[in-house]
């Protein structure tokens, strides 16, 4: 495959934070047993003028900078949610038009639930090395949706995370030097169409669905290219909730340590198709030179897609470049109580 | 109230990614994008020209009775921000309460949902401005 990288990164979360005692007060659940149980202690809330294109669009803007990059060399813009803010009209337009990236540009909306940005990162990838465009945006975004007293409201939360891909060794700060992916017919969670809020099978969530494609992936990427565990200094898995990554990380016999940096949702909670990709992100605000990283996304549905990065000595200085990182924006953070999350997540019905 | 859709389309770069003009003869910077150079007229040539984004708070007030469509927002922010490159605009501060705003504060552009056509219309995009701390 002729080389491809990772050419500028950023990230976006919104600034609503709400933590899981809050919810679990209004349902009456023990609250320290769902912090323990899901390992989540609180997530981020979009405020009501944000939405996956809004998210998308700040991303897009963070990498543009850290790339150095005017948004009109972009040539392709996919943008992977379960959360796009229409059924019909593409979320790429939005964000491609707001970068300045319009009109010679091809574009399109991804949906893989949580792995639709990953889905985007390997389009890039194939576009890049096959000389078909010269950058690329791959961005996943979501404002997800849990039904109100369902497990997932306590984790379903809001955030973006945006890839440029490129092949100029003198911009690359980290190389995609292989993917691969698991992909089979699971139906652990789906949302049907006209449907507000997310179905899922419950327990059947874990095994047959997030472990299997999760480890069969990574997995994969060992026997594809010779790597293993102890070869990679950093592991970013899908996030659902603090503690499937950690255990995933056990069952292969990967040192949890690893694990940890590149692991956000137990302060902001799972942003579905920005999920993993945040953890990269995470990852490429602290990683060294010459470190590799492998990065396992999980879509419900459902698929995994699993990539071997290796950073460049570009790194250190590119990343700073970036107008805010995402140290920032999970820093900054105003609490809402539960009334008016419902209010900001539009849960009562007259609104 | 919507807007009709020709006149959203045709805002969109200015309101998606600040795009204005200038005049090549004197190099004042409009916003939104003017045709005509108000000072040099025939003999200055107007080209497109971005924006940094960058700017400070001209004046604020906080808004407590909203038009239609942004009634779930009050108490919200409504500023005239002065760009770094010199045009003055009209624009939400957004995540932010009254207290928050001081004139002279610096501000950045972000991108927001500014309204939607209710129940199945047109989202209406643009931007609005975040007080940098």
């Amino acid at each position: 495959m002729n080389s491809t990288g990772i050419v500028g990164f950023g990230a976006y979360v919104p600034p609503y934070r709400i933590k899981t005692e809050e919810i679990a007060r209004v349902w009456g659940e023990e609250p320290q047993r769902i912090v323990k149980g899901l390992g989540v202690q609180e997530k981020s809330v979009p405020g009501l003028d944000e939405d996956a294109a809004s998210l998308a669009v700040e991303a897009a803007r963070n990498a543009l900078s850290v790339a150095r990059l005017d948004g009109s060399r972009v040539q392709a813009v996919y943008v992977g949610s379960e959360s796009h803010p229409y059924a019909v009209k593409p979320t790429a337009t939005m964000v491609a038009e707001a970068i300045g990236a319009t009109p010679e540009v091809m574009a399109a909306d991804l949906e893989f639930a949580c792995k639709a940005g990953t889905a985007g990162l390997q389009i890039g990838m194939g576009l890049v090395a096959s000389n078909m465009a010269e950058y690329v945006l791959a961005i996943g975004s979501d404002t997800s949706q849990g039904r109100p007293g369902d497990a997932l409201e306590y984790t379903a939360a809001a955030g973006a995370a945006a890839f440029l891909v490129g092949r100029q060794k003198e911009q690359i700060v980290a190389k995609l030097e292989q993917t691969c992916s698991f992909t089979t017919d699971t139906p652990d969670f789906w949302r049907r169409q006209h449907a507000e809020f997310p179905s899922h099978g419950g327990r059947f969530t874990g095994e047959p669905a997030y472990f299997r494609h999760v480890m069969g992936a990574t997995q994969a990427l060992f026997e594809k290219t010779g790597m293993k565990a102890s070869d990679f200094d950093y592991f970013v898995f899908h996030q659902p909730n603090g503690k499937f990554p950690l255990e995933a990380a056990k069952k292969m016999e990967i040192d949890v340590e690893k694990v940890k940096p590149g692991l956000l949702t137990p302060i902001i909670g799972n942003t579905y198709s920005a999920a993993s990709p945040l953890g990269l992100c995470a990852v490429l605000d602290i990683a060294k030179p010459g470190q590799n990283i492998c990065l396992t996304s999980f879509g419900s549905g459902a698929g995994s897609d699993a990539f071997w990065l290796q950073t460049t000595d570009l790194l250190p200085k590119a990343r700073v470049r970036a107008t805010h990182n995402l140290a920032w924006y999970v820093g900054r953070k105003q609490y809402l109580d539960y009334a008016m999350y419902a209010k900001y997540r539009r849960k009562l019905k007259s609104l | 109230m919507t807007e009709n859709i020709a006149i959203t389309w045709r805002r969109i770069p200015e309101r998606y990614r600040l795009a204005g003009s200038q005049c090549t003869s004197c190099k004042t910077k409009f916003f939104p994008p003017r045709k005509l150079c108000p000072d040099c007229r025939r003999k200055g040539k107007i080209e497109s020209c971005g924006f940094s984004g960058k700017g400070k708070i001209y004046s604020f007030s906080e808004v407590h009775s909203a038009p239609a469509g942004l009634e779930l927002e009050i108490p919200y922010v409504l500023a005239i921000v002065q760009l770094e490159e010199g045009p003055k605009l009209t624009a939400q501060v957004a995540d932010c309460h009254g207290c928050d705003v001081q004139v002279g504060a610096p501000v950045e552009a972000v991108f927001r949902k500014i309204r939607s056509d209710d129940p199945e219309g047109l989202l209406h995009y643009g931007y609005k401005f975040r007080l940098v701390k």
